[in-house]
């Protein structure tokens, strides 16, 4: 049960093309026949094509490990996370971290979602961009119980509302917070 | 003593009750709340609350420079703040292409693997304490000393760490620091024995320890836990051999794994890899090379924009640092994905119908660091 690279590229260049939401992704998904997959060779990841943080130039990318710290870099639309979620299940992998980042100049946030293969060496990154002003996603904590609290503490950390999720009270911190301290406007 | 298995059908909801183990709870080892739904002597529900201990390392990162945030890290995971130092200075020097001198990345991973002893001596120690065994920790706690002692001749302090730099080290290793660890490395096998033949061995100890607490692999894969939680389902699964970073790939040791998934398989993991830490350390010895310990650094650090990812093997497992940058002189992002949480989050599905002493003996076994939760 252990993917190659690129079996699990591919079959994310799948998803991409076949559930792609154009509207509001920052992400340029092309449609058509053709497969809109670029896959990055490690010399144009040297060369920096992969370092925008912004929006990245195409969804499916290997990179060059000792470079960036993971292998495949993945950037789906929201309604895919779930999905994409169980295709890493399927395949052995294991749930690494669930983490935002704030865009503030974007009026974006982006979820990560980090993994791992415990009997490989394969490290895949899941990420997503979500409106900043109604940030909403769909919880994987029925696939992976793991995130349950991984989403608690980005819930916590970035006010990101997993939807589904059981149970939403602050986990690190306190039981009465209604601020969210990850936020690039945050002030204490 | 395995609960039996009907528990759930006779649990009357009236007749539970709740206990509140810590957050002042000398088994809970520092600053951790568990709320027990308890039906008489069985645990029907183990909810942990942390947070009471959360410093919000991550917006600090957020708000100083990158050499700034470094002392930070060693203030997570207490008792083996080493490894923190490492994944955050490997994360940076993997975002600005930093060249690390041989001899610091050798003394990194002596040092490392130093702190991996001493991380695991206070577990044994305070573990065995919760089990009722007392004279353990004054043998453990000596030995621990006495890596103290030599951490603290070459770094400066004596737990919360903050030698590596971006680039290297801030001060080379001395003769004396090498033939302190030599002696150490000699006096450490015996004792090691010794605590075979005396704890490990006893009947006691694996009547308390056998068949208890049982975590299977896929329950580990399913909760991302790691480190000798995993490889005591029998995984062996450790980021120094499945991600190899500094100089380990040109160290030979192995990495124990033991198939039974109970506590004492976590036990027996984190034993055995105190004796494989003593071999890289030896070797490390063996190969260290000359030359500086500090490579070439800009004095104002600007990352180039993007993510980069990190991870080392620290003594609770996988630590992860992701940093983002974009392109300034202070951090835009530092996510801290540290092994405990993961670890602890399991409890509640893996502790269901367990007696309470037993949930205990579980809940030891994780080998918790309070900090490194809340963070």
């Amino acid at each position: 049960m252990i993917p190659s690279l690129e079996q699990l590229a591919e079959r994310f260049s799948r998803l991409v093309v076949t559930n792609a939401v154009p509207s509001r992704s920052p992400l340029p998904v092309t449609t058509g026949s053709a497969p809109p997959v670029a896959v990055a060779t490690p010399a144009a990841a040297a060369a920096g094509q992969t370092a925008a943080p912004t929006a990245p130039p195409c969804p499916v990318q290997t990179v060059d490990y000792p470079l960036k710290g993971y292998h495949l870099d993945v950037s789906i639309s929201p309604r895919q996370v779930v999905l994409a979620a169980e295709i890493l299940d399927q395949n052995g992998f294991a749930l690494d971290t669930i983490t935002g980042v704030d865009w503030i100049a974007q009026n974006e946030m982006e979820v990560v979602y980090d993994y791992f293969h415990p009997l490989s060496v394969l490290r895949v990154v899941i990420r997503t961009r979500i409106r900043r002003d109604n940030p909403e996603i769909p919880t994987i904590s029925p696939v992976f119980p793991g995130a349950n609290w991984h989403e608690r503490e980005t819930h916590d950390f970035f006010g990101i509302r997993f939807s589904g999720h059981p149970d939403l009270t602050p986990l690190l911190l306190p039981e009465d917070a209604d601020y969210h301290p990850l936020r690039k406007d945050f002030t204490a | 003593m395995i609960a039996p298995t009907d528990i759930p059908s006779r649990t009357n909801p009236q007749e539970t009750f709740v206990l509140n183990l810590g957050p002042q709870h000398p088994a809970a080892h520092g600053v951790l709340r568990i709320k027990m739904t308890m039906d008489g002597e069985y645990v029907t529900r183990a909810e942990p609350i942390p947070g009471y201990i959360h410093r919000m390392h991550e917006k600090m990162g957020e708000n100083r420079t990158w050499t700034q945030f470094l002392p930070n890290t060693g203030r997570i995971d207490y008792l083996s703040a080493l490894h923190y130092n490492h994944a955050f200075v490997g994360a940076v020097e993997r975002a600005a292409r930093i060249e690390v001198p041989p001899r610091a990345e050798y003394i990194r991973v002596i040092t490392s693997e130093l702190n991996r002893i001493s991380s695991h001596l206070v577990w044994w120690s305070a573990y065995l304490l919760d089990l009722g065994g007392f004279t353990p920790l004054l043998y453990a706690f000596a030995d621990r000393e006495k890596i103290l002692d030599l951490l603290e001749a070459i770094t400066g302090s004596r737990l919360t760490y903050c030698y590596f730099r971006f680039g290297g080290l801030c001060n080379d290793i001395d003769d004396a620091f090498i033939q302190g660890t030599r002696a150490f490395v000699a006096q450490m096998r015996p004792r090691l024995k010794m605590y075979r033949d005396l704890v490990t061995d006893n009947i006691i100890l694996r009547k308390r320890l056998e068949g208890i607490g049982p975590i299977s692999a896929e329950l580990c894969r399913k909760y991302g836990a790691t480190g000798p939680v995993l490889r005591g389902a029998g995984i062996a699964y450790d980021v120094r051999k499945v991600e190899p970073y500094s100089v380990y790939s040109q160290l030979d040791f192995h990495i124990p794994v033991f198939p039974e998934g109970d506590s004492m398989a976590r036990y027996r993991v984190r034993m055995a890899e105190m004796e494989q830490s003593l071999r890289i350390i030896e070797q490390a010895l063996d190969k260290l090379p000359a030359g500086p310990v500090m490579g070439k650094v800009p004095r104002v650090l600007r990352l180039p924009a993007g993510d980069y990812c990190y991870a080392v093997e620290a003594a609770r497992g996988r630590h992860m640092v992701r940093v983002v940058s974009d392109n300034k002189d202070i951090p835009y992002r530092v996510k801290l994905r540290t092994p405990s949480f993961s670890n602890l989050s399991l409890y509640e599905e893996a502790s269901k119908g367990m007696m309470l002493p037993d949930a205990l003996a579980l809940l030891g076994s994780l080998d918790l660091v309070i900090p490194d939760i809340d963070r």
